[in-house]
C-alpha cells in the first residue's frame, strides 16, 4: 500500500502522493508550490538562506526547530508542521521577530533575511532570552554577506516571547498533527523513490534485511547532500526518526546511552552535565540547523575521517550497539572503522545506540576541534584526549584524532609511550615528537600535512596544560 | 518640524524594502513568476585550465528527452565577446579554453535536472596545453593581459640610493570570492522582432543590454534589461552577469521560449571571477625615525584568462598604494598578469584595498626594523594638509582630515593605554598573545575612467501627487534606492512614502554606468535631484501664476506648498497643475566635474574627493593552534554629511566584516591543475556572527561635510569601509610579533588563516 505524505504547511493541511519523497523541501516550496520566500544560497546546508521551522509534538508540547530545507526530504515532513517565512505575518501585522529585524536594520540585500527570520522565530519559541554567545550559537548557520551581523545580533537580543498566532492555535495544531500520525509502517512511493517510515525496531530491521541497498536516513545532514549537491537518485530510503529505540536517551550512574538517531540538540543537555568538553565541541559541530537534524549515529556511520564525534567517543571509550534480525552486538568505536569510509557494520545491521562510560574522578578528558573558521566548519584536525591518572602517573590514556588518517584513529604509539609515565612537561614534549611521527596526514584545502602534524602535537601540549591548570582557557573564543 | 525630519535626507529611515525582506515578499530574479514552458539550463564547462578544443559532439545531448537546445560558440548570432574594456573575451570558448570552468556548451531543457543530465552526454575533445597558474610565473614570463602601467613622482632611484636605511621584501595577498547570497541569474524572454527582455541580477543593466545586443546581433534598442534588486553584488555583478545573460538570451532566441539560467553555488564560484590576488615586491628607503624617503613598489595582479576590468582595477591599486602617506620619490609599477584561471573582476574597493595593503605592509616592516610602534611611523608619514600633499599621480589632496580622525580615534578607542596593557599582557602570557593596530585609510571617489562618471534619472509626478522615481543606479542591498528617494522627497518636502521606488530598467534611463565605485548615490542622487528640481521649478512657476505672487515666495514644506499667504497641499497643487497642462515628467542628468586622468603621463585628478577613516583592532591569538579572535574594533569613518545614517552605518559595519574576512579565513585554494577546491560555503569560509569583534564601536565622523559639491554634501560609503579590515591583519601581525619579543621579522601572507598564523609563529 502506498501512503500519502501529510503535513501542515503553515496552517494548511497538505497531502502529497505524486511527488518524489526524496525531493528537497526547498525545491518543493519553490518549484511545486511557487512559494518564493525561502531562498537557496548553497544547497548544502551551510548558508541558512533556506531555513524553515519544523514543528512537532514533543512530550505533549509543540517544539519549534530551525532546519535547512535544502537538504531536507519532503518525505521527512510527514506528521509535522512546516512553517515558512510566509506564515509569520498575521492579519497584516509583522511577527515580533520580523518587526525586530526591521527596527534594528537587520537586512540590506535581504536575501539572507528570510533564513534569519526563521532562525529567530525558532529562538522566539524557546521562550527565553539569549546572551550574545547563545545568539552566536543559534545563528552560526546563517550567513549574511552584507550587514556584518551586528544589527541582527541586536535584533535577536531584543526578542522576548509575547505569544503569536502559532501559540494561539497550538491546541488546534496539536489535534491536526495527531490526526495525521497513525501507527504502522508508512510507505511513500513516486518517481522511482520509495520512502519507508517504520515505527518499530522490528519493522526497521525487517526493512533493512529486505532492502540491503536502502539508505538509512537519520537527520539527513549528510545524506541530503547526495541529492542536493551530488544529484544522486536514492531509490529506497528508510527514515529512522519514528523508531523510539533510536530516539531514547538513558543516563545511569556510570554511563550515558542514547539512540543512534537522537539529534545533537537533544544530546547537548546530557553532554553539558557529563562531558563539558564534548558539549563545547558539539556546540561548534555544524550549526543549530544541522544540530537540530543531525545525529551522532549518522556522524559515525558516515564514517568520514573528519567527522567530529568519533575521535571524542573513541577517547572516551564509547561503544555502539549494532542490531539486525539476528540479534545485537556491541563494538568499541575504536574498533569500528576499517578503512576510508568503511566500518564493520554488516549489510543487514543498523546502528542502534551509543554508550559512553561516564568519566571517573581521576580521568581528564578534552576534545579540541581545529577548523579554519571557528563555527560551522569541518575540522582540519580534531583531537580528543582522555587520561586516567594514578597520582601523577598516567594509568591509562586514549588519544584519538580526526583529519590525520583515512579513518578516525587512535594514536597508539603515543598512548603506549605515555602509559605508566609521569605526567610532566618533559614526558609530554617527548610524546609530542612521537605523535609527529605517528601519522602521515594529507594536504588538502583545509590544511597542509605540515599544519595537521604540527597542530595535532600542539593539541597534546594544550591538553597537558589544561589538565595541569596551566591554561586559564582552552581557547581564544568564549562561547559557552 | 525641521526640514530634516520630514524630507528624508539625513533622517534615520529604514531600507525601503526592509518590510519585504523580512516577510519574504521581496522579489528577486529567481522569484519572478515563470512563463509557461520556461526552459532551464546547464552550462558545460572546461575541465582543463588550458587546452585546445578539438571537437564538440552534442548529438546525444540534443536528442535527450526534454532537451530543447544545445549550443556552442558556432551558434552565436553576433559577436562572441563581452570584454568591457578590451575585445576578444568570449562568452563561449571557441578554439581554446583558458580556465577550469570556462563555459563551452549551453543546454536548455524542460527542467534543470534534464539539462544537467544531458550535459553528461556532451563530448568535448581537448588537446591539453601547459597552463600558467601562478602569478609569479606569469610575471617572470611577462605573460600579461595588457601593458604594465606605472606611476612616478620625484626620483625614486636616487632617493633609494641616498637613503639612510633601505630594505626590500615581498608578500602574497590572496583573492576573495564575492559570496553574494544570491548567485548569478538571468531570465530571458524572447519578444516579437527578435527583441529580448532580460531580467538580470546585475549592477550594470546597460552593459548587459550592450553585450546581449552584440551577442544576438541586434541594436541596443531591441534589448531591455531590468533589475529590481540583487541579493548582493559587491562588484561580482558588474561585468559577470553579461556572460550569463548572453547565454540565456541566445538560448531564448533559438528556442523562442523564456529561458532561466541560474548558477548553483558551486558553478557560480567556479565560473565567475573574484577579487584579484596580488604578489608584491618593494624596495624602500627611510630615515632613522621611519619616514619614507624613497620607494619602489611592484604590484603584480593575477588577472586570470582575460583582462575584464583588470587594468582599471590595477590602476586603482596603484592609485591607492600611497594610502594616507606622502611618498615624495616613488615609482609604482603595476603588472596585469595573465594566468589560466578564471578572470578576476571587480570587488568592493576595486583594487584599492590591495594597493593600500602593500604600503601598510611596508610601514609595518619599517616599524619592526626600527622597533617602533607602527602607529607612530604611520603618523610620521601622513600626508600634510597644506604641504606634503601631492599624490604619486600628481593630484593635490585638498580635503585631508586624517589627522583629525586620528586624534579623535586615539581618544575614543583609548589606544595608547590599551597598547601598553597589551604589551604587559603578552609579557605575562606564554600561549595566548594579544595584538593591536591603528590603521588609517583614505579612499578616492570616482570612476577613474572619466566618462563613466555620469548618471540619469526619470521622475514622473502623477496627477494625484504620487511620485514615480527611476534612475540608472541598481539596488544590491546598499540602500541606494532609499537614499535617492530621500533626496527626491527632500526636494519636494513630501513624505518618503509618496516616492515610489521602481526597478532599474534600460527602458527608462539609457546609457548608464555600473552601480560601482561607491558612486551610486553621488551620481544618481545628483541626477534625481536635477530632475526633481526641474519639476519643482515648473510647479513653482505654476503656483506663482495661480496665486499671483512672486516665484521666490513659493516654498515647499511638510507635504504643503506655500505661495505668499496661500497654502495648498502638494497633491492638490499637482492636480491643478495637471489640469493647467503643466508637464509633470522630467529627466535628470549629472556628470561629475573637475576629474580627468591622462594615462599616458600618469597624471591627473582621477578623484573628485576622498573619504577617510581609521580603525583600531585588537585580536587574541592562540600560539598553539594559530586560532585567532577579533576581540575589539573601533572605527571612525567619514561619510561627509550622511544622507542616511542607518544605511551608512550598515555599509561601514558590513564593509569592515567583509574586509576582515578577506584577510583572515576566506581562502581560495586551487589545485595544481588549476581547479578551484573551495567553491561552496562548506569549504570557503566567510565570517559568521561570532567572528565579528566582541566589542564593536563604529562611529560616523560628526559635523563634517564634503568639501566638494556633492549631493547634500555627503560622501560615498559603499567601498571605503572595506579597508578597515586591514586593521585586523595588522593586529594579528602585532600579536605574532610579541611571540618573538617584538624583535624578529614576521613572515605572514594573506589571508591569515590559523595555518598561516601558526606557520608565521613557527618561523620566528
Ligand atoms: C552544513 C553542515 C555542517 C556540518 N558540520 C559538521 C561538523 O562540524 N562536524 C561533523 O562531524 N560533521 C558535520 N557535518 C556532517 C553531518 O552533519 C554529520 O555527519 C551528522 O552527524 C550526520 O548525521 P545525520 O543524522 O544527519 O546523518 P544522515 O545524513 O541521516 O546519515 C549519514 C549516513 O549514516 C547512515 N546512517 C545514519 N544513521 C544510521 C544508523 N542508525 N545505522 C546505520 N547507518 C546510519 C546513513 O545511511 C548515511 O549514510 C555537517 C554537515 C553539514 C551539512
Ligand atoms: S541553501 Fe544554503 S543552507 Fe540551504
Ligand atoms: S542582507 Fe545581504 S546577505 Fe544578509
Amino acid at each position: 500500500m502506498v501512503d500519502s505524505i501529510q503535513f501542515l504547511l503553515n496552517q494548511e493541511l497538505i497531502s502529497l502522493r505524486d511527488i518524489n519523497p526524496s525531493m528537497t523541501v526547498l525545491q518543493y516550496l519553490r518549484e511545486k508550490q511557487s512559494i518564493m520566500g525561502t531562498k537557496e544560497g548553497c544547497a548544502e546546508g551551510d548558508c541558512g538562506a533556506c531555513s524553515v521551522v519544523l514543528v512537532e509534538i514533543v512530550n505533549g508540547e509543540l517544539s519549534y526547530k530551525a532546519i535547512n530545507s535544502c537538504i531536507l526530504f519532503v518525505g521527512s515532513l510527514h506528521g509535522k508542521q512546516l512553517i515558512t517565512v510566509e506564515g509569520l505575518k498575521y492579519q497584516n501585522k509583522l511577527h515580533p521577530v520580523q518587526q525586530a529585524m526591521v527596527d534594528f536594520h537587520g537586512s540590506q540585500c535581504g536575501f539572507c533575511t528570510p533564513g534569519f527570520i526563521m532562525a529567530l522565530f525558532a529562538m522566539y519559541h524557546m521562550q527565553k532570552s539569549f546572551t550574545v554567545n547563545e545568539i552566536h550559537n543559534q545563528l552560526a548557520g546563517n550567513l549574511c554577506r552584507c550587514t556584518g551581523y551586528r544589527p541582527i545580533i541586536d535584533a535577536a537580543a531584543s526578542i522576548q516571547f509575547s505569544g503569536d498566532h502559532f501559540e494561539d492555535k497550538k491546541e488546534e495544531t496539536k489535534t491536526l498533527l495527531l490526526s495525521i500520525v497513525k501507527g504502522g509502517l508508512l510507505t511513500f512511493r513516486s518517481e522511482g523513490t520509495t520512502f519507508f517510515i517504520p515505527d518499530s525496531l522490528e519493522s526497521l530491521l525487517e526493512l533493512r534485511q529486505k532492502y540491503p541497498d536502502a539508505r538509512l536516513l537519520a537527520g539527513g545532514t549528510d545524506l541530503g547532500l547526495m541529492i542536493s549537491k551530488h544529484f544522486q537518485v536514492l531509490s529506497e530510503i528508510i527514515l529512522l526518526g519514528n523508531v523510539s529505540e533510536l530516539k531514547d536517551v538513558t543516563e545511569t550512574e556510570d554511563q550515558l546511552s542514547f539512540g543512534a538517531a537522537v539529534s545533537y540538540t537533544d544530546l547537548l543537555p546530557h553532554f553539558e552535565n557529563n562531558f563539558p568538553s564534548l558539549y563545547k565541541m558539539v556546540l561548534r559541530l555544524g550549526s543549530t540547523q544541522i544540530r537540530n537534524s543531525g545525529s551522532m549515529g549518522g556522524n559515525i556511520m558516515n564514517a568520514s575521517p573528519i567527522g567530529d564525534s568519533s575521535p571524542a567517543l573513541m577517547a572516551l571509550g564509547a561503544s555502539v550497539t549494532l542490531a539486525s534480525l539476528n540479534g545485537e552486538r556491541e563494538v568499541l568505536i575504536s574498533d569500528l572503522f576499517v578503512d576510508y569510509r568503511k566500518t564493520t557494520l554488516h549489510e543487514e545491521e543498523v546502528l542502534l545506540s551509543i554508550k559512553i562510560p561516564k568519566l571517573k574522578e581521576k580521568q581528564t578528558f578534552e576534545v579540541f576541534k581545529i577548523s579554519k573558521r571557528f563555527d560551522q566548519d569541518i575540522s582540519t584536525c580534531c583531537g580528543a584526549f582522555c587520561v586516567e591518572f594514578d597520582d601523577s602517573i598516567v594509568k591509562e590514556v586514549k588519544i584519538a584524532f580526526g583529519g590525520m588518517a583515512a579513518t578516525p584513529i587512535r594514536a597508539k604509539n603515543t598512548e603506549g609511550f605515555l602509559t605508566g609515565k609521569q605526567w610532566t612537561e618533559e614526558t609530554v614534549e617527548q610524546a609530542e615528537k612521537l605523535l609527529q611521527e605517528e601519522f602521515t596526514p594529507m594536504s588538502d584545502f583545509r590544511g597542509s600535512a605540515w599544519y595537521r602534524t604540527k597542530v595535532s602535537s600542539n593539541l597534546l601540549k594544550k591538553f597537558y596544560l589544561v589538565s595541569t591548570n596551566q591554561l586559564e582557557d582552552t581557547g581564544v573564543v568564549h562561547y559557552e | 518640524m525641521s526640514d530634516k525630519e520630514i524630507s528624508g535626507v539625513g533622517a534615520y529611515v529604514v531600507h525601503d524594502s526592509a518590510h519585504k525582506h523580512v516577510t519574504g515578499e521581496a522579489v528577486y530574479t529567481d522569484d519572478l513568476p515563470e512563463l509557461p514552458n520556461c526552459l532551464h539550463t546547464w552550462v558545460v564547462t572546461s575541465p582543463h585550465a588550458h587546452a585546445k578544443i578539438k571537437s564538440i559532439n552534442i548529438k546525444r545531448a540534443e536528442s535527450f528527452e526534454g532537451v530543447e537546445a544545445v549550443l556552442s560558440a558556432k551558434d552565436i548570432l553576433g559577436t562572441n565577446d563581452v570584454g568591457p574594456i578590451f575585445p576578444n573575451e568570449p562568452v563561449l570558448a571557441e578554439e581554446l579554453v583558458e580556465y577550469v570552468g570556462q563555459p563551452v556548451v549551453i543546454i536548455a531543457a524542460q527542467t534543470r535536472e534534464l539539462a544537467r543530465e544531458a550535459s553528461h552526454l556532451v563530448k568535448v575533445e581537448y588537446e591539453i596545453l601547459t597552463p600558467i597558474l601562478d602569478v609569479r610565473e606569469a610575471l617572470e614570463k611577462k605573460h600579461f593581459v595588457a601593458e604594465p602601467h606605472s606611476l612616478q613622482i620625484g626620483d625614486s632611484k636616487k632617493a633609494l640610493a641616498n637613503a639612510a636605511n633601505r630594505l626590500q621584501g615581498e608578500i602574497d595577498l590572496g583573492g576573495q570570492d564575492h559570496f553574494y547570497l544570491e548567485g548569478q541569474i538571468c531570465v530571458a524572454h524572447p519578444l516579437e522582432d527578435d527583441d529580448m527582455k532580460v531580467y538580470s541580477s546585475t549592477q550594470h543593466p546597460a552593459e548587459v543590454q550592450k553585450m546581449v545586443a552584440r551577442f544576438l546581433n541586434l541594436a541596443k534598442h531591441s534589448v531591455v534589461v531590468e533589475v529590481r534588486r540583487m541579493g548582493g553584488g559587491f562588484g561580482g555583478k558588474e561585468t559577470q552577469p553579461a556572460n550569463i545573460a548572453c547565454m540565456a538570451a541566445l538560448l531564448a532566441n533559438k528556442t523562442k521560449k523564456s529561458v532561466k539560467l541560474r548558477l548553483g553555488r558551486d558553478e557560480d564560484m567556479i565560473i565567475t571571477g573574484k577579487r584579484h590576488d596580488f604578489y608584491f615586491t618593494y624596495d624602500v628607503g627611510y630615515t632613522n625615525e621611519g619616514e619614507i624617503t624613497g620607494i619602489e613598489l611592484n604590484l603584480a595582479s593575477k588577472c586570470g584568462h582575460v583582462a575584464d576590468l583588470s587594468t582599471s582595477i590595477l590602476d586603482r591599486a596603484l592609485f591607492f598604494s600611497d594610502s594616507v602617506y606622502y611618498l615624495k620619490d616613488a615609482t609604482i609599477n603595476g603588472f596585469p598578469c595573465k594566468t589560466h584561471t578564471v578572470s578576476n573582476t571587480a570587488f568592493r574597493g576595486f583594487g584599492g584595498p590591495q594597493g593600500s595593503f602593500i604600503i601598510e605592509e611596508v610601514i609595518d616592516v619599517i616599524s619592526n626594523k626600527l622597533k617602533k610602534n607602527p602607529h607612530e611611523v604611520r603618523k610620521l608619514n601622513y600626508y600634510g594638509t597644506e604641504d606634503r600633499n601631492v599624490t604619486p599621480y600628481h593630484q593635490t589632496i585638498e580635503d585631508n582630515i586624517i589627522h583629525e580622525i586620528t586624534d579623535q580615534l586615539e581618544v575614543s578607542s583609548d589606544y595608547q593605554k590599551r597598547y601598553d596593557e597589551i604589551r604587559e599582557y603578552n609579557k605575562n602570557n606564554k600561549y595566548y598573545k594579544k595584538g593591536i593596530s591603528f590603521v588609517p585609510t583614505k579612499f578616492g571617489v570616482s570612476f577613474t575612467t572619466a566618462f563613466l562618471n555620469q548618471a540619469g534619472a526619470l521622475i514622473h509626478i502623477y496627477a494625484d501627487g504620487s511620485i514615480h522615481l527611476n534612475h540608472g543606479g541598481t539596488e544590491m542591498g546598499q540602500g541606494l534606492f532609499t537614499k535617492v528617494a530621500q533626496v527626491v522627497a527632500s526636494e519636494f518636502q513630501v513624505d518618503l512614502s509618496r516616492v515610489k521606488i521602481t526597478a532599474t530598467t534600460t527602458e527608462k534611463v539609457p546609457n548608464t554606468s555600473a552601480t560601482a565605485a561607491s558612486s551610486g548615490s553621488d551620481l544618481n542622487g545628483m541626477a534625481a535631484q536635477n530632475g526633481a528640481q526641474k519639476l519643482k521649478r515648473r510647479l513653482i512657476k505654476f503656483a506663482a501664476e495661480k496665486y499671483e505672487v512672486d516665484q521666490s515666495s513659493v516654498t515647499f514644506k511638510n507635504n504643503m506648498v506655500y505661495a505668499g499667504d496661500n497654502e495648498i497641499s502638494f497633491n492638490a497643487l499637482v492636480g491643478e497643475a495637471y489640469f493647467a497642462r503643466v508637464s509633470l515628467s522630467a529627466t535628470g542628468f549629472y556628470k561629475t566635474p573637475k576629474i580627468y586622468y591622462d594615462r599616458s603621463t600618469s597624471k591627473g585628478r582621477p578623484f573628485f574627493y576622498y573619504t577617510y577613516g581609521a580603525c583600531v583592532a585588537e585580536v587574541l591569538l592562540d600560539t598553539l593552534t594559530g586560532e585567532c579572535k577579533v576581540t575589539r574594533a573601533d572605527i571612525l569613518h567619514d561619510v561627509g554629511a550622511s544622507l542616511s545614517p542607518n544605511i551608512d552605518m550598515g555599509q561601514i559595519e558590513g564593509g569592515f566584516v567583509q574586509g576582515m574576512g578577506w584577510l583572515t579565513n576566506e581562502e581560495l585554494k586551487w589545485d595544481d591543475k588549476g581547479s578551484l577546491r573551495t567553491h561552496a560555503p562548506s569549504t570557503y569560509k566567510i565570517p559568521v556572527s561570532r567572528d565579528i569583534p566582541d566589542v564593536f564601536n563604529v562611529e560616523i565622523l560628526k559635523n563634517h561635510k564634503c568639501k566638494e559639491e556633492t549631493i547634500y554634501s555627503s560622501k560615498a560609503v559603499g567601498e571605503p569601509p572595506f579597508m578597515h579590515g586591514m586593521a585586523v591583519w595588522h593586529a594579528i601581525k602585532d600579536a605574532i610579533k610579541s611571540h618573538g619579543n617584538y624583535e624578529k621579522e614576521v613572515k605572514l601572507n594573506a589571508p591569515a588563516t590559523p595555518e598561516e598564523i601558526l606557520r608565521a609563529l613557527d618561523s620566528m
